[in-house]
């Protein structure tokens, strides 16, 4: 089938790396999934296509350069949704189980104290989402009607979407590849009903793909404040987290700050004190001066907070005397002040 | 569709995937563990990392300064110790900088997993073990789709509590759907015992493996506990192959490996 364009029907034109369904018989199938474009390529709503140094040879050049391209209807959408959020921070981390997902959830919790403030969590960890269980809302249905998704509350001020809410059963895995997880996180962005936040903040999953990509390209122009990463202290989760860090770069996403957890342990026994993850090289701290971040906290190991995640109880309202929870409110602090969430 | 063959796989004989639906559990480390302790036993073992967004293999094996060669039969893979029975394949080991973030989408993904399974010179292996990254997306579905004339067989990770144990069973899922079997579940990080006054904490609840292994009728592999001997000796990488024979985690794991093996 000879094609006009080799991208004309593509539905990833340009932003490459993204082959789908319809590319079946194109010719470029093969050098489009191949292509080191996604690394420099500034995708198709930049003004810049087609003229960064990343397009010089790029085999979709010509066509981005011409004015076929029709910028995606959804991103008016979506920004258009977005106006009436104030701040946008994603919680990022390239290794997995460091605790993206309770931090997430227990920033919300405390921010959420302050009853002036609206927040929202919204879980685009689409394989393994964790939110409805750590937020106790594990079989919460949510409503679809005309105007929308609702969300579901788990306090009046707090508002939590996750694909767990959406599926029948809550075994059931997701086998899905990159662009039907994009589908989603679009569907998230476009039609859930948030209504008026002062915060919306993102729960991901580990890594540098599809999910990271796309959360941050459906974003461009509504202002993401940036990205709050976390890692555990040894070298080996520090390595994923460089990593997120060169992929923030990338996408020029600011990162408010780094925090430390599972940073040592107090044995409810003896309490006497232990350290499971060697900070071998200085851990976050030391990453943090070398890379001028602010480093946010160290939040200590406690086997209570497992438990309040399985039950669905807020770990910072369980057991306000852990230590662990001083370091989940002085952080909820830092974020507040760093975007002066009660001025508003 | 029609089956793939890989021809540098002709000469592999048992293929094990080491799966988890949550990051973070120690699908990595147990990888590492299983293939230590079959090269241990005597069997000659390659370990193939898909992880490309976090590769972690090279590091925890002390070999992260190590270059892939090309040959006229392709990809060389690194081998560790001088025995030549026990190769590594990652893509860290193709990242100029180690820092660099592989940023791409999952298209990009399945043609790198393609590549490693065509084009990596593994020789004549006893056992191949693939380490994955977490979830049941591109990578999974794309090792599966490839790999399915080769019958692979699964070791599920799972730390005890409720939020990972619930992402694992969607892994399992996953298997019954793609029709791989599973050999078994191993509970990692189940228990820490404090160095002070040798009590053990559930730091992450305990006993989840099991009782997910009951439900769905699978072999439970044993519980691990966390080791910060284990952590210690494998943050020190350069000498991590040689002591982890003398670590309290090696008859755990020649024992969990048993198992598999029976299976």
């Amino acid at each position: 089938m000879a094609q006009s364009s080799p991208c004309a029907n593509c539905p990833s034109r340009g932003t490459c790396g993204m082959v789908q369904d319809s590319c079946a018989n194109c010719p470029n199938r093969s050098s489009c999934a191949m292509s080191q474009a996604n690394a420099g390529c500034p995708g198709l709503n930049s003004e810049n296509r087609g003229r960064a140094s990343a397009c010089e040879g790029c085999p979709n050049r010509a066509f981005c350069m011409s004015n076929k391209i029709v910028v995606d209807p959804d991103l008016e959408v979506i920004k258009k949704k977005m106006e009436n959020i104030k701040h946008k921070v994603l919680i990022l981390s390239g290794k997995g189980g460091v605790g993206k997902s309770t931090l997430s959830s227990q920033l919300a919790y405390t921010i959420s104290k302050n009853e002036d403030i609206q927040i929202g969590l919204c879980d685009i960890d689409i394989t393994g989402p964790s939110q409805p269980i750590i937020m106790g809302a594990e079989n919460e249905p949510v409503h679809q009607s005309n105007t929308g998704i609702t969300p579901v509350y788990v306090q009046d001020n707090l508002a939590v979407m996750s694909i767990g809410f959406l599926l029948e059963n809550q075994d059931d895995s997701v086998i899905w590849r990159g662009p039907k997880k994009n589908g989603l996180i679009k569907h998230f962005l476009k039609d859930v009903e948030w209504g008026d936040l002062d915060l919306l903040l993102f729960d991901t999953p580990p890594g540098t793909s599809d999910e990271h990509l796309s959360i941050v390209q459906y974003l461009k122009g509504c202002n993401i404040d940036g990205a709050i990463l976390i890692s555990t202290p040894q070298e080996i989760s520090i390595q994923d987290v460089r990593k997120e860090i060169n992929f923030c770069k990338k996408v020029n996403m600011p990162i408010l700050g780094i925090v430390e957890n599972m940073s040592g342990f107090v044995c409810p026994s003896c309490k006497g004190e232990s350290i499971i993850f060697p900070a071998t090289n200085g851990g976050v701290k030391a990453l943090c001066e070398e890379i001028n971040v602010p480093f946010l906290g160290a939040i200590p190991l406690d086997p209570r907070i497992v438990n309040s995640c399985d039950a669905g109880e807020p770990f910072v309202d369980s057991y306000p005397d852990s230590p662990a929870s001083d370091r989940y409110t002085e952080i909820s602090n830092k974020i507040v002040e760093m975007l002066e969430l009660e001025d508003n | 569709m029609a089956e793939t063959t890989f021809k540098s796989l002709e000469n592999v004989k048992n293929i094990v995937m080491v799966l988890s639906g949550k990051g973070g559990v120690g699908k990595s480390s147990v990888s590492v563990q299983v293939a230590l302790t079959l090269v241990q036993k005597g069997f000659k073992v390659g370990l193939l990392d898909i992880d490309l967004c976090g590769p972690s293999i090279p590091r925890m094996l002390g070999i992260q300064d190590k270059q892939i060669h090309q040959s006229s039969n392709g990809w060389v893979p690194v081998y560790v110790g001088n025995e030549k029975n026990f190769a590594v394949m990652s893509v860290g080991f193709l990242l100029e900088n180690q820092d660099d973030a592989v940023v791409w989408r999952g298209p990009k993904k399945s043609a790198m997993i393609k590549q490693f399974l065509e084009d990596v010179c593994w020789g004549e292996l006893d056992y191949l073990v693939i380490d994955t990254p977490p979830g049941t997306s591109d990578e999974h579905i794309s090792i599966v789709e490839y790999l399915s004339s080769f019958k692979p067989m699964a070791v599920l990770v799972t730390t005890p509590q409720n939020v990972a144990i619930s992402d694992v069973k969607k892994e399992l899922n996953f298997c019954r759907k793609v029709g791989v079997s599973i050999s078994g579940i191993i509970e990692n990080m189940s228990g820490y015992i404090c160095p002070h006054c040798s009590d053990c904490t559930p730091i992450f609840s305990s006993g989840g493996g099991e009782k997910l292994a009951k439900e769905y009728n699978v072999k439970f592999l044993g519980k691990v506990p966390i080791d910060p001997k284990f952590i210690e000796s494998m943050e020190k990488t350069d000498t991590f192959v040689e002591t982890y024979k003398d670590l309290a985690l090696a008859s755990t794991f020649s024992q969990i490996v048993d198992s598999v093996l029976e299976s």
